[in-house]
């Protein structure tokens, strides 16, 4: 039976790249078709008609032609353009981060359905939820689970003895915890009995239970760490949103302080440091 | 036998300063193959002046085009021309992406401050940080000049618009410029979003026609005074005040 040459897909866009003249290639993640890379025509232009449609974390309706090397976008229609997450620069830099998680780990061809799904809830817990790290840290567990990296958390990885919660290690090369007589000689971090504990809640709790956790600074940053950690090493190479993220938290936190954050800037402009 | 050192095909029958031309026609940007062909027989059919003329054209833009020390912006004399023209405001910074957003501004000759190129926007997938754009450069022309800067730049610098793309990227790099600039006491602000002329309302997104809603222009008050259109909303919100007064 012949291919239709035209299909329609619900989509998240995760990326756009230039392409000639004012096109663009939009990556899309569909629940159905996996990740698809397509061309917007025109969509650089202010009179486009696609152009607000095809923006990178918004969720929409396309109509997509089939074409030799990359399919082109013909129609597009908003569902969801997560307005909250937009006008927020915190809550953006993490919804770019969970779109680049999605962007690298997943490819075409592949039934993405519950990844979508798991997507599609991190986007909107993002912009909403009072923390922005929370839902990421919960999404970081599932999209590890889904793709067959779920960190052991139960038994020591070296000697499989049931865990303790204090004296751990999270050895990310190693896939998990270690306890305390194991630990040595493992390439790993200090794991706190509060992150131990919160770790194994978020890979077994729905995420309405996770969020009624209170976490403080520094466990959240603990918690990243070792996530972030394992999120890397399951992809071979460094997540460049995490970088934003870091760089847009020391700028929130220099506002909330009421510090001049382009002083550091200036300051080292001005000694003739760079 | 064929020798594999010995080039075949289209190549074998294409001299080899010919194919080092199509060669370089097809690095640049939309230059597929085929055009390349064309645009290096279109050279070597013409004189020999105009084939000089384009070299001259190419290297002159790589030695004397340089980057102006204070705007950023590309030109021949450091300081550009823009910033050293005593007719504009000096007081007014117009923050833009790319060298030829200053020529689109330009052309709508609706600004007479001065600019700040970036020669780029964030882009965080793509590892693009405020350390590869020329965000340090802006903050010390507002904050603490460089031995570099002149007298001319040097001025007070009361407002930054920042008029980069409104699309994700330019968003997120106004939305950051905006954090570290407030704090230094200037005015910042954000070059208005909406509908451009000439299109369909039926054809715009959700963000578009939702920004369009929130900054959209009075025409007239509730005391059926009107206000001219093209006034900006501070200008024609005075306008109305002055329309309600009593005339003498």
């Amino acid at each position: 039976m012949p291919q239709p040459h035209v299909y329609r897909t619900e989509a998240i866009v995760l990326r756009q790249r230039p392409l000639v003249h004012a096109d663009k290639v939009c990556v899309l993640f569909t629940p159905l078709h996996g990740r698809i890379e397509a061309v917007a025509k025109g969509v650089r232009r202010t009179r486009s008609h696609l152009a607000g449609h095809v923006e990178p974390l918004t969720r929409s309706r396309f109509l997509l032609a089939k074409a030799r090397s990359l399919d082109i976008i013909t129609q597009a229609e908003t569902i969801d353009a997560f307005p909250a997450l937009h006008d927020d620069l915190d809550r953006l830099s993490r919804g770019l981060y969970a779109a680049e998680l999605v962007d690298r780990f997943t490819d075409s061809a592949a039934d993405g359905t519950r990844l979508y799904q798991h997507l599609l809830d991190t986007l909107h817990r993002v912009e909403t939820a009072d923390s922005p790290d929370l839902p990421l840290r919960w999404f970081e567990m599932r999209l590890l689970d889904d793709q067959g990296y779920r960190p052991q958390l139960q038994q020591c990885v070296r000697c499989e003895s049931p865990l303790r919660p204090d004296g751990n290690a999270f050895s990310v090369p190693a896939g998990g915890v270690a306890c305390p007589e194991c630990r040595t000689g493992l390439i790993g971090r200090p794991l706190s009995g509060r992150a131990f504990k919160l770790l194994r809640f978020l890979q077994t709790a729905p995420y309405e239970q996770s969020a009624q956790v209170r976490i403080d600074a520094g466990l959240g940053r603990e918690l990243e760490g070792h996530l972030r950690g394992a999120v890397e090493l399951a992809l071979d190479q460094e997540v460049r949103a995490a970088r934003f993220v870091e760089v847009v938290r020391s700028t929130s936190a220099d506002v909330h302080n009421g510090k001049r954050a382009a002083a550091p800037f200036v300051e080292r402009r001005a000694q003739g440091e760079d | 036998m064929n020798d594999p050192a010995r080039p075949t095909g289209a190549s074998a029958v294409t001299a080899i300063p010919l194919a080092r031309l199509i060669e370089a026609f097809h690095r640049l940007p939309g230059i597929g193959p085929k055009s390349a062909q064309r645009l290096a027989y279109h050279v070597l059919r013409a004189p020999q002046s105009e084939a000089q003329e384009l070299a001259d054209a190419l290297l002159d833009v790589k030695q004397r085009i340089r980057l102006c020390g204070l705007c950023q912006n590309l030109t021949e004399t450091d300081p550009c021309g823009v910033c050293l023209d005593p007719a504009r405001d000096p007081s007014i910074v117009c923050v833009v992406e790319e060298p030829l957003d200053v020529l689109a501004v330009e052309r709508a000759a609706a600004f007479r401050g001065r600019y700040h190129v970036l020669h780029g926007h964030l882009s965080p997938m793509d590892g693009i940080g405020p350390e590869q754009i020329k965000v340090q450069e802006l903050l010390a022309r507002l904050g603490a000049p460089s031995p570099s800067d002149t007298a001319a730049a040097s001025a007070l610098i009361e407002e930054v618009i920042l008029a980069t793309n409104p699309n994700l990227e330019g968003e997120a790099t106004a939305a950051y410029l905006a954090r570290l600039l407030v704090p230094l006491g200037v005015r910042v602000s954000r070059i208005a979003h909406g509908l451009p002329i000439g299109s369909d309302v039926e054809y715009a997104d959700e963000r578009t026609l939702h920004q369009a809603m929130e900054h959209r222009v009075p025409l007239g008050d509730a005391d059926g005074n009107r206000i001219s259109v093209s006034a900006p909303p501070a200008a024609a919100a005075e306008e109305s005040d002055r329309s309600a007064q009593p005339t003498p």
